[in-house]
């Protein structure tokens, strides 16, 4: 073969499109799925793994905050989802439910190198290399309690805990690397567990509501309040190496965006992710801003990039309606994907529970088992429910709507059972007597006067769709829960508010706007007058 | 046209309890009958024989000519008037559309001239009471809304259930009266379930007395008074009697 200059400009050039695949691909590639769990430091290292591949011409598409370990690694399995950061320690205990042996337990090379391996056997997920930090359980008290009991290990903890009581996340409860192991290897007996939401933990702590609470080593908020980390002197926990997880699916779909997430590896140190966190969590600092200055330190993305560096250090001084001004249209776009969720759930409910009422009416021997089932439904925690969903549906807007539509259909079906059964019995068989039709009674008698209970059934519905639809924000279905979800993550209450509040004014509008539906589907008997006409 | 109805050794239990045990009777067309008893006598279940609102185990219903089996119960209930204890209004529709229940059912032209023409034959004018709703009027014109409704298609036979049971006495007693001019003018065949030997009376040509699910008498008032076939027809004479002297003392 003879190499023409015309053959080596092309060789060139291929080459070369090897180095930078994604800026020509991006375009014709669909975004890289980057997800969080939802706590502070997720959120941050989310925001840092998108924006270090969008400074290298990948799209992403963003989503934050999904429920805890089993939705986030749930979607990464099924593809719902292409990347989290997660630990290894939480990997290897919590997700693979193994143990190594003491000599190995305590190495966070060695922690790393059989989970990942663990990982690309049993689930074809990747384990690229560590940040370069670990965040580990910190059991912390406050100086005073320390002090007090003289407490300086976890040794010293479990002499003194049954004078004591614990707040644990309900995470740390239940895991055989939380409270279970440390009963087991030091005898934690607390004399309380209470369980806490983590944005709460540390106002509790704080306010001596509890006395000891797990914390991670990389907390923010570990420095903002005065507090004592416990030494685990009998080495329990494992390591927790910090550490993109990545679908084993990526690097075939999307070229060279797992070598992009390879830059951070190494990267990030202990000292530098507290400080980061802290900002975040204590100074109340915009994620982006936080996830930008670190990455334009870091060399990784020039200081002229400017992703998400636009200035929101004033946020945090502002009044709250100011914050909720200056978020608008995010915040009505979320009011709308939450009004859209609401508006499809619900819709699928009617379509569904109502026949189902009318024939439950038709076959009332099934009846009150076939309603007792659904509203059995209705006693599954929201997010509980979702979970379940993961398998099935993975993460996203679709299983979101499943679980409304099941929270949904039960008081509608009631509603409608309830309302033609019970409708004017007498009116009824005199129309039977008379001569009319199965469904002419139904059409003429039942259903118009049973109109406004079936009416109040979906009212309900509607009201609680509404609430439960903030709770969609835990498998990335998007809608005002996002702040919220966030928001407790973060301990900021603003956010919170900037969801919480927009989400009672849609429930009472909603309700609102059907009361008036009510009113107008109200038998012409009972109807009430919207206005007066003459005198 | 008024329409002969009859029944034949008809039987209908619910469950294990005899409702109607070997009854017989027959209603010449244009006359009326009366079943008077206590609530368990059978009185109501044999009625609703007619319309198909209860099929007997055994014997053989017939409205005219006709076992009541070879009709869709639909359509037979289309010609067969009927009234019962609470009228049955259809309480989101007005006066007049309940009235022409069964002319539109019947796809009448003109359904709502017969409604019309009934109301003015139970002294309601359609002027006056035709768009007001049932819970606009008083219990009494409710049963006479409820009385125009069972002729408006004019049938053939009209069945009441206790049709003035639930009235206080004078009311009562006024639609009594319209119903008799109304039965007469109507020349319709009527079968009436009451409890009161004298609204039986006042109103049937013929008495028919059951307990427990049989006949125990069958006659015009007159031949129950002068000759009670049965302890248990005398004593239900004897009180109806008792309760006219009280009022006389």
């Amino acid at each position: 073969m003879r190499f023409t200059p015309r053959r080596i400009l092309l060789i060139g050039a291929i080459s070369l499109g090897g180095a930078i695949p994604a800026a020509l691909g991006a375009q014709r590639q669909r975004p890289v799925v980057v997800a969080s769990k939802p706590f502070g430091e997720s959120y941050l290292l989310a925001e840092i793994f998108s924006q270090v591949l969008e400074s290298r011409g990948f799209s992403v598409e963003r989503k934050p905050g999904l429920g805890a370990t089993e939705i986030a690694f749930g979607a990464l399995r099924t593809g719902a989802i292409d990347v989290y950061p997660e630990y290894t320690g939480t990997g290897l205990v919590a997700i693979l439910h193994d143990t190594l042996p003491d000599s190995l337990a305590a190495d966070p090379r060695a922690v790393f190198a059989h989970v990942a391996r663990r990982f690309a056997d049993l689930y074809r997920v990747r384990w690229l290399p560590p940040l370069g930090f670990q965040n580990t359980y910190a059991i912390a008290v406050t100086r005073s309690t320390a002090n007090r009991y003289h407490l300086r290990t976890l040794s010293d903890l479990a002499r003194e805990s049954p004078h004591l009581t614990a707040g644990f996340t309900a995470d740390f409860i239940g895991r055989s690397d939380g409270l279970v192991g440390l009963s087991r290897v030091y005898g934690l007996r607390p004399r309380a567990v209470r369980p806490l939401a983590p944005a709460v933990k540390y106002q509790a702590l704080a306010a001596g509501a509890v006395d000891v609470i797990d914390g991670y080593s990389t907390d923010g908020l570990l420095a903002r309040y005065d507090l004592v980390t416990l030494i685990d002197d009998k080495h329990f926990f494992p390591p927790y190496e910090a550490a993109a997880l990545v679908s084993g699916r990526l690097d075939s779909q999307i070229p060279g965006a797992t070598a992009a997430l390879t830059l951070l590896s190494e990267r990030l140190d202990e000292t530098t992710m507290r400080q980061l966190n802290r900002r975040v969590e204590v100074d109340g600092e915009d994620i982006k801003k936080v996830a930008s200055d670190e990455l334009i330190a870091l060399g990784i993305v020039g200081s002229g990039g400017g992703h998400g560096v636009r200035g929101v250090q004033s946020v945090q001084h502002s009044g709250f309606w100011r914050y909720l001004w200056d978020r608008r249209a995010t915040l009505a776009a979320l009011t709308v994907r939450h009004l859209e969720l609401v508006a499809l759930a619900l819709l699928a409910a009617v379509i569904v529970a109502v026949p189902l009422g009318l024939g439950l009416e038709r076959t009332r021997r099934i009846a009150e088992p076939t309603i007792g089932a659904l509203g059995v439904l209705q006693t599954i925690p929201s997010i509980a429910l979702l979970a379940f969903m993961i398998p099935l549906l993975g993460v996203g807007v679709v299983p979101a709507l499943v679980a409304l539509w099941l929270y949904a259909l039960y008081p509608i079906a009631r509603g409608t059972y309830t309302g033609v059964r019970d409708a004017d019995p007498d009116a009824v068989a005199a129309a039977e007597a008379l001569g009319t039709t199965p469904a002419q009674r139904l059409l003429w008698v039942r259903l118009p006067l049973a109109a406004p209970v079936i009416m109040a059934g979906i009212r309900t519905a509607a009201v609680i769709t509404v609430g439960a639809a903030t709770l969609a924000a835990f498998i990335g279905a998007g809608g005002l829960g996002e702040p919220i979800v966030a928001g407790l993550a973060l301990a900021d209450t603003r956010m919170i508010l900037s969801g919480a509040l927009p989400a009672a004014a849609l429930a009472l509008a909603v309700d609102g706007v059907l009361a008036i539906v009510e009113l107008l589907v109200a038998p012409a008997h009972r109807r009430k007058r919207l206005w007066r006409t003459g005198t | 046209m008024p329409i002969s109805l009859a029944a034949r050794k008809v039987s209908h239990r619910f469950g294990n309890v005899v409702a109607l045990d070997d009854v017989s009777i027959d209603v010449a067309a244009g006359r009326a009958t009366a079943l008077v008893g206590e609530s368990g006598s059978g009185k109501t279940t044999l009625l609703r024989c007619f319309n198909r609102l209860v099929e007997p185990e055994h014997g053989q219903v017939m409205v005219g000519d006709q076992d009541v089996r070879t009709q869709s119960p639909v359509l037979l209930r289309r010609g067969i008037g009927y009234v019962q204890q609470h009228g049955g209004l259809l309480p989101h529709w007005r006066v007049l559309r309940n009235v022409g229940l069964v002319p539109t059912l019947q796809h009448m032209s003109d359904s709502a001239d017969a409604a019309r023409r009934a109301l003015e034959l139970v002294g309601l004018p359609a002027a006056q009471f035709g768009s007001r709703f049932p819970h606009e009027l008083s219990g009494g014109q409710r049963q006479r809304v409820a009385l125009a409704r069972s002729i408006a298609a004019r049938p053939g036979v009209i069945l009441l259930d206790e049709p003035f049971g639930a009235l206080d006495a004078i009311s009562r007693a006024e639609l009594q009266e319209s119903f008799d001019n109304l039965r007469r003018d109507l020349t319709v065949t009527t079968l009436l379930v009451t409890h009161d030997l004298a609204e039986a009376g006042r109103l049937a040509e013929e008495v028919v007395v059951m307990r427990k699910g049989r006949v125990e008498q069958r006659g015009s008032m007159r031949d129950l008074i002068r000759a009670p076939a049965t302890d248990y027809v005398a004593r239900l004479i004897e009180r109806a009697r008792a309760g006219l002297e009280a009022l006389r003392a």
